[in-house]
This record gives structure tokens, sequence and C-alpha cells, in this order.
């Protein structure tokens, strides 16, 4: 297989930044240039390196307080990271857990739940979550909260759907004659089978969760001040977008970047792993 | 079509339940809930105004009691006033209405006017340039934060070059002041239409009526648009109801950056100055709106495409 052939088969570039982002989430403290909360007016709004001006002291220049716009790159993407794998798993346990209980056992339970999962996706999401901002105030908890209740329906119409189509199997049948409870098959036998749904709804579903996330920090209702964020970075430097795009232009090309790596992969796993859901 | 009609209006009615239940019960979670009522002013206030405000806010009656009283009033119109202003809530959102309604509008006709040609486009020239560059253009659209993109086009059209007002909306309908926040409004939109107009018309052309359709010597434009782009229509048409709840919580955004005079920056106003009935209000509402829109969607899916079985 030649190099480029190899380059359209397999997603490596959205791979190679969504594993680069979970390094520098992990390893961030250790590889910044700069102290990211240090100001130093002296050095304000240095451009980035390779324009007049620029050194490569400060990669991709300063902001108005003369902090290193890499380094609170850098510092925001443990932030992102550690609240968005929060919400997103929250959302896919959750939402997984109500699919498979749903779909196994039918009946009642099985049309209330679909009724509030129907209901759920026509909610004013984001006039709710900042309801709940406005009463508990900005916290990391507060948001990985709310962004876990945005994500959880999308996983169970699709658990649940597969499960009703595993149940009626005959190996569960099987399963039950040999005296599995239902617990057993439920965790044993049916979740495998619908692990491959769960891992690309919660890959699809990341994208929407670090645009929400970023949207939120934004508008002053995310990631509380004292944290580095992606979203506030832009917030807090678009005054001065005249004078020095690069304080808000870069934070967001990395939130966009990061977000197609997700969307890229989840067309990805999803092609791979069942053709059939590609209308999702 | 009458029970359906029925189903989906009592998952409407569900929606603004759940809604109305997690506004009122957040009021309950945290404090007295007459802080949230009566703002700054609660520091050496009257103990007489507060306990008419216990009254009013029937604080003395159980919780549920509570719920069901406050929900009688939100569904008689009564909102409260804001605690900003001191207006009716109501009153607030009616003269801040049009401008997002206009400037939603304004966005939806775009995105559907480029998404859904482009997608068509995209998918008869299968895997030729312009269909990579079009679908480039749909993953970038559905991946950038529109807030960035916002100030990114402000910084080109408005800073660098010049052409294009930065923000907000001027007298009257200036077209010139809707570009930049429709466009990046639409953005998103347009993206979502054009993926999803692309995989319905793959999957009609490859259908058999259309192999016959060509075989009986059809020409290219009328099988395109006349056999295979009608049948593709329902799934960028089921995609609409998501692009208008996109829109609406686009339009908080975007009406941030802009300084729109809309609604969407009532609510981030209303979040700065921790306006509870104000914020309240417009949730409710927005609630509504959503509901309204995807009955009446709902209604058009069905009347357009009677294949559809309503269970």
């Amino acid at each position: 297989m030649s190099p480029l052939e190899f380059l359209r088969r397999y997603p490596v570039i959205p791979a190679v930044i969504i594993v680069t982002l979970l390094v520098t989430a992990i390893v961030g403290d250790w590889i910044v240039p700069h102290n990211p909360e240090r100001a130093d007016l002296l050095v304000r709004h240095t451009p980035p390196f390779w324009m007049e001006e620029g050194s490569t002291d400060y990669f991709l220049g300063t902001d108005a307080l003369g902090r290193d716009v890499l380094s609170k790159i850098i510092a925001g993407a443990r932030v992102t990271v550690l609240v968005v794998v929060a919400a997103v798993g929250t959302g896919v346990i959750v939402g997984t857990t109500i699919g498979l209980v749903a779909g196994y056992f039918g009946g009642l339970v099985d049309d209330i739940v679909m009724r509030i999962v129907d209901a759920w996706n026509i909610l004013p999401g984001l006039l709710i979550i900042l309801v709940v901002v406005l009463v508990l105030g900005q916290g990391l908890w507060t948001l990985i909260g709310v962004l876990a209740m945005l994500s959880w329906p999308g996983a169970v119409r699709l658990v649940r759907a597969e499960t009703l189509s595993l149940k009626s199997r005959e190996y569960v049948s099987l399963a039950r004659i040999a005296g599995a409870s239902n617990s057993r098959i439920m965790l044993r036998h049916i979740l495998p089978g619908v692990i491959n749904i769960v891992i690309v709804t919660a890959t699809l579903g990341t994208g929407n969760i670090i645009l929400t996330e970023a949207a939120l920090s934004y508008l002053g209702a995310g990631i509380p001040p004292p944290e580095p964020s992606w979203g506030r970075m832009i917030s807090e430097e678009r005054q001065y977008i005249d004078a020095a795009w690069w304080t808000s232009f870069f934070p967001g090309l990395v939130i966009a970047m990061v977000v197609m790596s997700g969307n890229f992969l989840g067309d990805w796993f999803r092609d791979r792993f069942d053709p059939t859901l590609r209308q999702l | 079509m009458g029970p359906f009609v029925a189903r989906r209006v009592i998952l409407g009615i569900i929606a603004l339940l759940i809604a109305m239940l997690i506004v009122f019960s957040l009021s309950r979670v945290k404090g007295d809930p007459r802080y949230f009522f009566i703002g700054e002013d609660s520091v050496g206030l009257d103990p007489a105004v507060w306990e008419e405000w216990g009254r009013r806010l029937n604080l003395d009656k159980p919780v549920p009691i509570q719920f069901a009283l406050w929900m009688g009033d939100i569904l008689t119109g009564d909102f409260g006033d804001s605690v900003t202003t001191q207006r009716r809530v109501l009153a607030v959102i009616r003269e801040k209405a049009p401008n997002t309604i206009q400037l939603g509008i304004v966005a939806w006709l775009m995105g559907t006017m480029v998404g859904v040609p482009l997608g068509v486009f995209s998918a008869t020239n299968r895997g030729k340039t312009l269909d990579y560059i079009f679908r480039g253009f749909a993953l970038f659209g559905q991946s950038v934060p529109i807030f960035w993109l916002a100030l990114v086009m402000i910084f080109v059209f408005a800073v660098n070059l010049g052409w294009l007002p930065s923000g907000t909306k001027g007298e009257g309908i200036a077209i010139r002041n809707f570009v930049l926040p429709a466009v990046a409004l639409a953005w998103f939109p347009a993206a979502s239409y054009l993926r999803i107009t692309r995989t319905a018309m793959l999957e009609i052309l490859d259908s058999e009526f259309i192999k016959f359709a060509r075989a009986k010597g059809v020409a290219q434009t009328p099988v395109r648009w006349k056999h295979a782009f009608r049948n593709a229509i329902i799934p960028p048409l089921t995609l609409s109801v998501f692009v208008l709840f996109g829109l609406l919580n686009g339009t908080i955004i975007i009406e941030t950056v802009f300084a729109w005079p809309g609604l969407g920056r009532l609510a981030i106003d209303a979040l700065w100055a921790t306006d509870y009935p104000l914020l309240a209000g417009l949730t409710i509402i927005y609630g509504v709106a959503f509901v309204v829109m995807i009955l009446s969607l709902d209604i058009v899916y069905a009347l357009l495409d009677p294949r559809i079985k309503y269970n």
C-alpha cells in the first residue's frame, strides 16, 4: 500500500490530532514554554513568530496582558479534555443503560422512556443550560452535568433499537434456557453487541459537546475563570481583533481542528462498524 | 392523520412540562426563591414587602402546589416582571422577538438555498474535484465554532476591508447589517443540508427507477431534478427541525457577537444580570416556539410524503 493510499484509507491526520490533544492534556504542565497565567505587560500583543516584531520566544504571540497564547492553548487542552470526556462519558453510560433496559424489558417502561427521549430532543437545551448556570453559578461540575444532560438521549434510541433486534436472537433465548438472569443477559450477551454503536455515537457526539462547551465559555457560562479555556480566550480578546488577531484566531482554529478530527473519526468508525448507520 | 397530529401534540406538551419542571425546580433548589425575584434590592428590604413576595410566590403552600400555581400563571401569559428593567417579561420578549425572527428566517433561507443545491451538485458529480471541495466545506462548516467564524468575518469584512458593519441592527431592515450575522448563522445549517442532501441523492440516484428513466432516454437535467431530487427531499426536510433548533441556539451566540438587539442577546444579558424571571420566560417561550415548529414541520412532512405511516 502506497503512503498516499494509506492516508486515504485510514484517518491518520485526525487520529494524530486527537492523540496530540490527549497527550497535551496529560503532559501540558511540563511542555508549556511559559507560565500561561503570568502576565508581562512589556511584551503585550507580541505577534506570532513569522511576523515582523514577532519572536520564536512567543511562538503564537501574546495576549493583551502579555501571556503566551501557545501556553494558554496548551493549558486549556486539559480542562477541555476533562470536561468533554466526563460529559460524554456520563451521557453515554446513562444513555446506554437506559437504552438497554428499555429495549430489553419493553412494555410500559419502554413507552415512557421513549416519550421522554422524544420530548427531551425538543427542549430549548442551550437556554435551560443558561438557567442552570444562572441559578447554580459557573462551575466545572455544573458544566459537566449540563453537557451530559444534553448528550444522553442520543445513545438511548440507537442502543434500544439494537437491543430490540438482539434480544430475539437464538443465542439470547439459549442463555435464558441455561438459566442466565436478566442482568447477566443484558451485560454479557447484549451489551457486547451494542458497544459498536455506543462508540460511534460517543465519537460523533464529542464534536458537538466541544462546540457547546466552547460557546458556553465564550458566553461566560462555561469553564469558570481561573481555569484556562479556549472559548473564553476568544471572548476575552475579541475587542483586540483589529490590533492582535492572533489572540482569538488560534484558539478558535484549535477548536475547529479538534472538532473536525472528532467528526471525521466518528464518520470513519460508523462506516467501518456499521454502514447501515450512514444516515446519522 | 388525526391520531398522528394528536400524538405529536402530546409529545409537545410533555416537552413543555419537562422544560417548566426543570426551570421551576431550579428556582427552588438554592436558598430562598425570593432572591431571584427581588434582586439586589433585597438588602435592607422592608419585611412587609418580603412577606408580600412570599405570598405572591405562594411560598406558604407545598412545593407541588407552588408549581401548579406557577404553571397556571405561565399558561395565562403571566411571566412576572424582569428584575433588571421592572417591565413585564412578556412585553420585553415581544419587543425583541421580531429582530430574532427576521435574522433567523434570513439565515434559514440562506442555509437552505446554499446547502441543498450544493448537496445535489455534489452527489451528481460524485468523486470529482468539486465534490471533494463541497464535502470539505461541509465538514469544515460543521466543525468551526460559529462565534469564532463570526469574529474572523468581522476581522476580514468589517475591520480590514470595511465593507460591512461589525454589529447592531440599525434602523428598520438594513440589508448591510444582516449580511455578516446571517452568514455566520447560516454556515452550520448549510453544511448540514449539504451533507444530508448529498447522501439522500446518492441513494436515490442508485435506484432502479432512475436507471430505467436513463435507459428510456430521459435527459440528465430532468432525471436529476424531476425524478431524483423530488424523492430525495424528505431527509433534508426532516433535518429542518434540527436546523431550526440549531438556529435558535445559534442566535444566542451570534446576537452576542454582533450586539444584535434580539432574544438571544436578551438571554445573555439576563444571565449576566441574574434576571431569573426574564431568562425563565425566554426559556419557556423558546420551548413553545420549538414545539410549534416541530408540529408544523411534521404536518408538512406528512402531507408531502404519503408513504409515512402515522405510528
